[in-house]
C-alpha cells in the first residue's frame, strides 16, 4: 500500500515542507522554527508525507542527526493557532503519518548517534504537530474525526523522551531497516508483516492486554493503535508495541482532560458516529453484533472511518436465524434484515418502520423484575438501534427519531405502571410518526405547490416521497407543468418516481445525471428530498444532489429542498467526508446487462483498484434557494432557530 | 402637506388615463379594486379626499351606540356588523393622516374593530378580527406592509396571557391595550430606526437614496440635524418622480443633492459610499420587496462592493417568499411615457421587485440593524 501510494504523494507541497523543516534544523536555532510554524502548521496536512521526498532529495549522511526534544517543546508551548486542515485532508494524513508516529519513539531511543532519515523525519513531522497541540486537544471534541488523531501523535515524540526506553527488539529491527530510505522502509513494511502475522491465539492475548491497557489509558491507546492499524490489517500485530508506550507516557493534566473528553464524546455523539478506523471499539462492537459482518477487502483508505462491509452475503443466514434469536425482538429484526436487503429504502421509510417496530417491541416488553424500566427499556433500545446499525448506519433522521423516544422514556413520570408506561410510550411514536412525518408531509406539499405555477419544467432528482407527493398533489389540482426526473446509478431510484408519474398522467422527462447540464437550460425550478439539513443550512442527500444543486445554481435556477423538520440536525457539516455511508461496492463495479463479469473478477484482485460507492453527499447552504419544511418556507439560514426553538426539548438530553 | 404612498404617487388630475381610483371604496363594495390597479401604488394623497373626520375614537363610539345585536348573536350573524362600523372606512380614515405609514393605519383600524366589537366570548372577538383582517387584506392584496400589518396585529393580540381573564372585558381591555401599545411601538418604529443608522453614516459619504421612503428621509433628516456632512444622489423615480420629490424635501434640510436618470446608477456608483433604500416589504429570505429599480442598483451596488443599506420597520415583515421576480403579485400602475404608443406595444406595469437577499448589505429595522438571514429568524419566532 505504500507503493500505492508512493506516486501520489510526490507533488511539490512535499518539498515544501521538506525545506522549511530541514533548513532551520541544520543552521539556525530552533526558535526560527517557531516563527515558521505556522507555516509548517498549515502545511502539516501534508507535510507528514516528507517521510517520503527527505529520502528521495537527501542522502541520510546529509541529515542532522539530533533533534533536541526540549526545543520541540519550546516551539510546542509557542501559541500558534490551529490551522484547520479540512477534515479529509487530515484524514488523509492520519494514514500517511502513521509511520512517523510509530517510528518517532525509536528515533529518540537511538539517541543521536544514527543519522537516519526516517528520524528526522518523524520528528519534523513531531514539531509540526506540537504546535497544533495546545489547542488540538480542545478542538478534538468538535472535530468528529481528526481531532484526537493529531492530538495522538503529537504525544509520540513526548512521551519517547521520558520512557522510550522499553522497546522491544524487533521494534528496533524495524526502526533500523526504515531507518535508511522510504523505498526501503516500505520493503522492510513487506518483509516483516508476514514475520509479525500473529496466530489467532496470538491476537486474542494481544486483545486482552489491549483491554487492560485501556482501563488505565481510556481512549488514547485505542485510538492511536486504531490509527496506525487500520490501513493495514496485518499491521495488527504492531499494536501491541505500539500502546505499550503509551501508558507509561507522562500522564500529564491534558492527558487527563483528554481522557474526559474521550469519555464525554463517546457519550453523547450517537452511535451513528462511531468511527470505524478504530480497530478496538470496531472489535468490542463485533464481539456484541448479532450480524456477522465481513470487512470488504480493498477499503477506500478517505473512507476508513466508515463502515465498509461486504453485504448481502449475510442475508441468507441472518434470516434463518429469525426463529432462535432472543436478544432481539423479531419486529426490530424483520426491519433490520430489511434495511440491510434494501426493502426499505428512502428515510422517511426506514424511520417509520424502525419506530413501528419499536412500538411493537415496547407493547411486547416485560420489566424483568429488580430492574427499572425506565433505564433496562432504554439498554434494550440501545441493543436494537447498534443491532440496526449493523444492518445498515443510520440516517440522521433514524438518529433524532431514536434520540426523541429515549428522551420520551427518561420523561416518564416514575408513578406510572408498566402497562400505562408502555401504553403512553406507544401512543407518543404513534404520534411522533403522525405529527412528524405524515402531517409534516402535508404540510410541505401544501407549501410547495404555492411555488408551481403553470407552464414550469420541474427537475427532480433521484426518489423522494415528499417530491412525489408534491408532484402528483400539483397535477391533481390542475396545475399544468413537465417534470424532468434525473437520475443516477447505481439505484435508479428515479425509475420508480417516473412510473409513478407516468401512471399518473403526468409528463415527464428521464435522463441520468450526466446530461443534468443539459438539460438544466429549459427548467424552472428543482425539488429536491434531503436526508437531513445541518445547522450551517448544508443539505445531506443522496449522492449527486449536490452536483444537481450546484448546475442549477450556476443557471440560476431556484432549488427548492423540502424536508420536514425532524431531519434537522444540530451539527455542523462541511463535507461529505467525515459523516457519509458506503454501499456495496459491488454495484458500481457491475453493470447490469452487460454479464461478462470477468471484468470485475480481475478487477477485485487489483490492490491498485478500489470502489467507492457513496450514499450520500452534502450541498453546501449557498446552492440552496429555499427549503420547505413543516414550519413553512424558510431560507437555508434559519436551519438552527428551528432546531433551537421546536426541539430544544430534545436537545436537552 | 405630505403625499402619502410610501413609494408612487400619481398625480391624478394630470393623468387622464388613469382608471377610476378606489379613493371611494369607502362608501361602496369594499372588495373589489377597479382594474387591475393596485390600490397601494396610487394617490392617497389626503388633500384629494375632503375632509374628513379621522378621529376614530368617535368613530367607534358612534359604532358602540349602535344598538346591540341580539346578545347571543353567533358567527353567521356578525356579517351585519359591517354595516354599522367598516374597517375598510375606518383604515382609510387612518390612512389620511399624513405621517401614518399604511401597516399602522390597518393596526389602528384593527383596534378600533375590537373596540367596537359587540363580541361576548374571546372565540367571538376573535373571528371578528379575523374577518375584519381579512377584509382589510383582500381591499389591497398588493400591499405587503397591509398585509404584514394585519398579520403581525392579530399574531400580537391574540398571543397573549390576556387570553387567560376570566372575564372578559378584562381580556377586552388587556387587547386594546396591546394593541394600543402595537401601534405605539409601531410609530416610534421610524424614530428607533433613524438613530440606529447614524453610526453608518459619515462626514464626508456620500448616499445613493431610491424612492420616496419616509423611514429613509427620516434617516437623513436626523443625520443633518446631527450635522453630519454627507451628499445624496437621488435616482428620478419614474413614473411618478418620487426622487424628485425626496430631492424638494432634502433641499429643505439643506443637504445637498444631486439628481440622476433612474439609468445613471451605474455611472454614478463609483462616487457612492453607501446605498439607502426603504422597503415595501421584506420577505422571509431576507430579500426586500421595493420600488422598480431597487434591484438593479443592489445589483451595481454589489458589483462594485458597495454596502446596500434597507431601512425597514419591523410591520414590513412578511411571511412572503419569492423565489424570483415573477414569483409576486404583481402590482401595476399605469405608466406615462409622454409620446403615444402603439396598441401592439406591450408596456411592462409592475411597480415594484425583488431583491434576493445576498446583495443586501444590512437591514435598520425597528429591532435592531439586522443581516439579512436574521429577517427569516425574527418572522420564526414571530409567527410560530
Amino acid at each position: 500500500m505504500d507503493a500505492r501510494r508512493g506516486p501520489l504523494a510526490v507533488p511539490k507541497v512535499r518539498r515544501v515542507g521538506f525545506f522549511t523543516s530541514t533548513d532551520p534544523s541544520q543552521e539556525s536555532p530552533r526558535p526560527n522554527r517557531t516563527q515558521s510554524g505556522p507555516a509548517d502548521a498549515i502545511t502539516s496536512s501534508s507535510s507528514p508525507l516528507s517521510d517520503s521526498p527527505s529520502a528521495h532529495f537527501i542522502s541520510p549522511v546529509q541529515i542532522p542527526p539530533s533533534r533536541h526534544h526540549s526545543d520541540n517543546l519550546a516551539s510546542r508551548a509557542a501559541p500558534v493557532p490551529v490551522p484547520a486542515p479540512s477534515a479529509f485532508r487530515r484524514q488523509v494524513a492520519n494514514e500517511r503519518t502513521l509511520h512517523v508516529g510509530s517510528y518517532n519513539p525509536v528515533d529518540s531511543l537511538l539517541g543521536n548517534s544514527p543519522p537516519s532519515s526516517n528520524g528526522e523525519v518523524s520528528e519534523d513531522s513531531g514539531s509540526l504537530f506540537g504546535f497544533q497541540r495546545s489547542d488540538s486537544a480542545k478542538l478534538s471534541a468538535s472535530f468528529p474525526n481528526g481531532g484526537f488523531d493529531m492530538t495522538m501523535r503529537v504525544r509520540a515524540p513526548q512521551e519517547s523522551e521520558s520512557k522510550a526506553v522499553i522497546e522491544s527488539e524487533g521494534r528496533k529491527k524495524n526502526v533500523e531497516a526504515s531507518g535508511e530510505s522510504k523505498s526501503v522502509a516500505t520493503k522492510s513494511h513487506k518483509e516483516k508483516e508476514p514475520k509479525e502475522k500473529p496466530s489467532k491465539a496470538e491476537r486474542r492475548a494481544s486483545q486482552e492486554r489491549d483491554r487492560a491497557r485501556k482501563a488505565a489509558a481510556k481512549g488514547e491507546g485505542s485510538k492511536r493503535a486504531g490509527e496506525s492499524s487500520r490501513a493495514n490489517p496485518s499491521k495488527v500485530a504492531k499494536q501491541p508495541q505500539l500502546k505499550k508506550e503509551l501508558p507509561q507516557g507522562t500522564s500529564s493534566v491534558s492527558e487527563k482532560r483528554f481522557v474526559a473528553v474521550e469519555k464525554e464524546r463517546r457519550m453523547d455523539v450517537p452511535q451513528t458516529q462511531m468511527q470505524y478506523d478504530d480497530k478496538s471499539r470496531v472489535e468490542k462492537a463485533k464481539r456484541r453484533s448479532v450480524v456477522e459482518q465481513t470487512e470488504s477487502k480493498n477499503k477506500v483508505e478517505l473512507f476508513l472511518h466508515l463502515p465498509q462491509y461486504e453485504r448481502r452475503n449475510q442475508l441468507p443466514t441472518l434470516s434463518s436465524n429469525i426463529f432462535t434469536l432472543d436478544t432481539i425482538h423479531h419486529a426490530v429484526y424483520k426491519v433490520g434484515l430489511q434495511h440491510l436487503a434494501g426493502d426499505i429504502s428512502g428515510d422517511n421509510a426506514r424511520c417509520i418502520a424502525m419506530l413501528q417496530a419499536f412500538q411493537e417491541a415496547i407493547n411486547d416488553y416485560a420489566t424483568p423484575p429488580m430492574k427499572d424500566l425506565t433505564l433496562d427499556l432504554t439498554a434494550k433500545i440501545n441493543g436494537y438501534v447498534s443491532f440496526l446499525i449493523e444492518c445498515r448506519p443510520l440516517s440522521m433522521s433514524m438518529g433524532n427519531a431514536i434520540r426523541f423516544l429515549k428522551n420520551q422514556i427518561r420523561k416518564l413520570p416514575a408513578d406510572l405502571s408498566e402497562s400505562e408506561a408502555k401504553a403512553s410510550l406507544c401512543s407518543e411514536i404513534g404520534r411522533f410518526i403522525d405529527e412528524k412525518i405524515v402531517l409534516a408531509d402535508k404540510v410541505i406539499v401544501q407549501h410547495a405547490v404555492t411555488k408551481i405555477r403553470d407552464g414550469e419544467v420541474l427537475l427532480t432528482y433521484g426518489f423522494s416521497c415528499v417530491v412525489e407527493m408534491i408532484l402528483l398533489y400539483a397535477h391533481e389540482i390542475g396545475k399544468n407543468f413537465r417534470v424532468v426526473i434525473v437520475d443516477s446509478r447505481p439505484n435508479l431510484e428515479g425509475q420508480k418516481l417516473l412510473r409513478r408519474l407516468v401512471t399518473r398522467g403526468l409528463d415527464c422527462t428521464y435522463t441520468h445525471i450526466n446530461a443534468v447540464s443539459y438539460i438544466m437550460g429549459e427548467v424552472t425550478r428543482v425539488f429536491l428530498g434531503a436526508s437531513s439539513i445541518f445547522s450551517n443550512g448544508t443539505l445531506y442527500s443522496k449522492v449527486g444532489t449536490a452536483c444537481v444543486a450546484m448546475v442549477a445554481n450556476a443557471f440560476s435556477v431556484p432549488v427548492i429542498v423540502c424536508c420536514e423538520a425532524y431531519k434537522f440536525h444540530e451539527r455542523v457539516l462541511l463535507d461529505s467526508i467525515c459523516s457519509n455511508e458506503l454501499g456495496d461496492p459491488d454495484a458500481i463495479a457491475n453493470v447490469p446487462l452487460r454479464t461478462n463479469t470477468k471484468h470485475s473478477k480481475t478487477m477485485d484482485n487489483n490492490k491498485n483498484l478500489q470502489f467507492l460507492n457513496l450514499m450520500y453527499d452534502s450541498t453546501p447552504a449557498e446552492y440552496i434557494s429555499m427549503i420547505v419544511t413543516d414550519y413553512g418556507m424558510i431560507p437555508p439560514t434559519s436551519i438552527p432557530v428551528i432546531v433551537r426553538e421546536y426541539r430544544r426539548e430534545d436537545l436537552l438530553l | 402637506m405630505w403625499r402619502r404612498s410610501a413609494s408612487f404617487i400619481l398625480d391624478r388630475t394630470s393623468n387622464p388615463s388613469s382608471p377610476p381610483m378606489a379613493n371611494n371604496t369607502t362608501t361602496q363594495t369594499p372588495f373589489q379594486n377597479p382594474d387591475a390597479i393596485s390600490a397601494y401604488y396610487q394617490t392617497r394623497a389626503a388633500h384629494h379626499h375632503g375632509v374628513i373626520t379621522s378621529d376614530w375614537l368617535a368613530q367607534a363610539q358612534a359604532a358602540v351606540e349602535q344598538p346591540p345585536d341580539d346578545e347571543d348573536s353567533s358567527v353567521s350573524d356578525h356579517g351585519n356588523y359591517e354595516k354599522s362600523f367598516d374597517v375598510i372606512d375606518e383604515f382609510n380614515g387612518w390612512r389620511k393622516q399624513p405621517d401614518l405609514a399604511e401597516a399602522v393605519a390597518a393596526i389602528r383600524a384593527l383596534a378600533a374593530v375590537i373596540r367596537a366589537s359587540e363580541a361576548t366570548t374571546m372565540m367571538e372577538l376573535e373571528i371578528e378580527l379575523k374577518k375584519a383582517s381579512d377584509t382589510l387584506k383582500s381591499w389591497d392584496k398588493t400591499s405587503i406592509s397591509l398585509t404584514a400589518g394585519c398579520d403581525l396585529f392579530i399574531r400580537y393580540v391574540t398571543r397573549t396571557s390576556a387570553l387567560e381573564y376570566e372575564d372578559f372585558n378584562s381580556a377586552k381591555s388587556r387587547l386594546l391595550e396591546r394593541a394600543e401599545k402595537f401601534g405605539e411601538i409601531s410609530c416610534k418604529a421610524r424614530k428607533i430606526i433613524a438613530m440606529l443608522s447614524q453610526d453608518f453614516i459619515f462626514d464626508g459619504c456620500t448616499i445613493l437614496v431610491h424612492g420616496l421612503s419616509r423611514v429613509v428621509l427620516e434617516v437623513l433628516k436626523t443625520a443633518a440635524q446631527n450635522n453630519k456632512l454627507f451628499r445624496v444622489l437621488c435616482t428620478e423615480g419614474r413614473p411618478d418622480g418620487t426622487g424628485v420629490l425626496l430631492s424638494n424635501e432634502l433641499s429643505k434640510l439643506d443637504i445637498p443633492v444631486k439628481l440622476l436618470l433612474d439609468s445613471a446608477v451605474a455611472y454614478s456608483m463609483d462616487e457612492v459610499d453607501m446605498v439607502f433604500v426603504g422597503a415595501d416589504g421584506v420577505v422571509e429570505s431576507g430579500g426586500i420587496i421595493n420600488m422598480m429599480g431597487t434591484y438593479q442598483i443592489a445589483l451595481v451596488a454589489h458589483s462594485m462592493n458597495k454596502p446596500v443599506y434597507v431601512a425597514a420597520e419591523s410591520y414590513k415583515f412578511a411571511r412572503l417568499y419569492p423565489l424570483d421576480q415573477k414569483d409576486m403579485a404583481p402590482a401595476l400602475r399605469p405608466i406615462e411615457f409622454g409620446v403615444k404608443i402603439p396598441a401592439k406595444v406591450e408596456v411592462e406595469r409592475s411597480a415594484r421587485d425583488y431583491t434576493p437577499p445576498q446583495y443586501l448589505t444590512l437591514l435598520f429595522t425597528d429591532l435592531g440593524v439586522l443581516s439579512p438571514s436574521v429577517v427569516s429568524d425574527e418572522l420564526i419566532q414571530l409567527y410560530l
